[in-house]
């Protein structure tokens, strides 16, 4: 890599540091100082060293808590990076049809969170809703995202896959279009199959937009937590209760501040290393290096 | 309206540990003015900067305080010791 010529530059980015100090820094600072102490109001707390870091990290709720986590970023990453790629695949490529698909299929990213929860409840709702009435009375099949660990994981999968798919389709849409007309005629001139020009023309050349939607996918999958908190609230049980569920309960419900506090410190330092692995990939992409 | 600082809860130690990190960060932003670096292979599978290096020391010694306070009841005290040890191991070679 190059000398950067002229450090001056940073300066111009002084601003943005200060913005940041006040909405991120400041904020991290309070939390590291509630993590050693347990907060009993303003100006009363008693400092307890690492105790509540001690007592988080021996929570078996919030183990379980993690692995459902990581399990569920996984399963997001398994099933909407191939049914995204398919989609793109399958898309018109020019024409009117082609943008009737780019808007249909950017639709469920325009919905709010939260409304994308209370569409799903009722959506799946066993008495009312369309799926839910459909599956149990017309399928026969008992389906309750309420009562059923199984069939709210199900219906959670579903809503995630059906509100952030498109996105990674998106994404491999326009990896699919950048790739130059040259590239096809070639394969066709060799006789490729249309299974080996997707294997060597198509997916190198979308590498890297597939690489940003693994990270943007694992990140936002990994982070969720309006659309569990609306559908299910972590329930039924704690089945569906994830990082975040988890500890909005016990900094917000329970108000255990020190306890929540290096609860998040924990989650912080989960989410920066990945940031970081992540960030390294990201660079190699730019630079036009294997992954 | 008073501007006071009280919500922040600040202890010592809490000071002394951001303190040090803040120190370090500015001490690292002259040294870089002063004599700037190169990215270099060490040890680490990737090209690092001091501040990468410094990044990666802070960050795995994090995982190296859950560690220890979550799995062991191992004495405190010895943690500091080591974290500075591996920082600087960890700028110097890697």
């Amino acid at each position: 890599m190059e000398k950067w010529p002229d450090n001056k530059a940073w300066l111009l980015v002084l601003p943005v540091f200060v913005i940041v100090a006040f909405s991120a820094i400041i904020p991290l600072l309070t939390v590291i100082n509630y993590s050693v102490q347990d907060i009993f109001g303003p100006g009363q707390s008693v400092f307890v060293g690492v105790d509540w870091f001690r007592e988080m990290l021996q929570d078996y709720r919030l183990r379980e808590a993690l692995w459902r986590q990581f399990l569920f970023s996984g399963l997001v990453l398994i099933i909407e990076i191939p049914l995204g790629v398919l989609i793109a695949l399958a898309m018109p490529k020019r024409g009117w049809k082609a943008s009737a698909a780019l808007v249909t299929l950017a639709l469920p990213l325009l919905i709010p969170w939260n409304t994308i929860g209370t569409i799903w409840i009722i959506f799946t709702r066993p008495d009312i809703g369309l799926l839910g009435a459909v599956i149990n009375n017309l399928l026969g099949i008992p389906f309750d995202h309420t009562a059923s660990p199984l069939d709210a994981w199900i219906t959670v999968m579903l809503m995630e896959v059906w509100h952030w798919t498109p996105l990674v389709a998106l994404l491999a849409y326009s990896g699919l279009r950048a790739i130059p007309e040259a590239y096809y005629q070639a394969a066709r001139i060799d006789g490729a199959s249309a299974w080996s020009t997707f294997l060597y023309v198509q997916l190198p050349k979308m590498r890297g937009v597939l690489t940003i939607a693994f990270l943007l996918r694992f990140m936002d999958s990994f982070l969720i937590y309006a659309e569990p908190f609306v559908l299910t609230g972590g329930g039924p049980g704690n089945s569906t209760t994830f990082l975040s569920l988890y500890l909005v309960k016990i900094a917000l419900l329970q108000f255990d501040l020190g306890p929540g506090a290096a609860f998040s410190l924990i989650y912080f330092i989960i989410v920066l290393l990945f940031s970081f692995i992540f960030y390294q990939a990201l660079q190699r992409v730019g630079k036009g290096e294997t992954v | 309206m008073t501007f006071t600082l009280k919500w922040m809860e600040w202890t010592l130690p809490t000071a002394i540990f951001c303190g040090t990190i803040f120190l370090t960060v500015i001490a690292m932003t002259i040294w870089q003015t002063v004599s700037p670096s190169m990215e270099r292979r060490g040890f680490l599978p990737i090209p690092t900067t001091p501040g990468d290096r410094l990044f990666i020391g802070i960050l795995s010694s994090c995982y190296l305080f859950l560690a220890w306070v979550g799995f062991t009841q191992w004495n405190l005290w010895v943690l500091p010791a080591i974290i500075l040890c591996w920082i600087l191991v960890v700028m110097r070679w890697g």
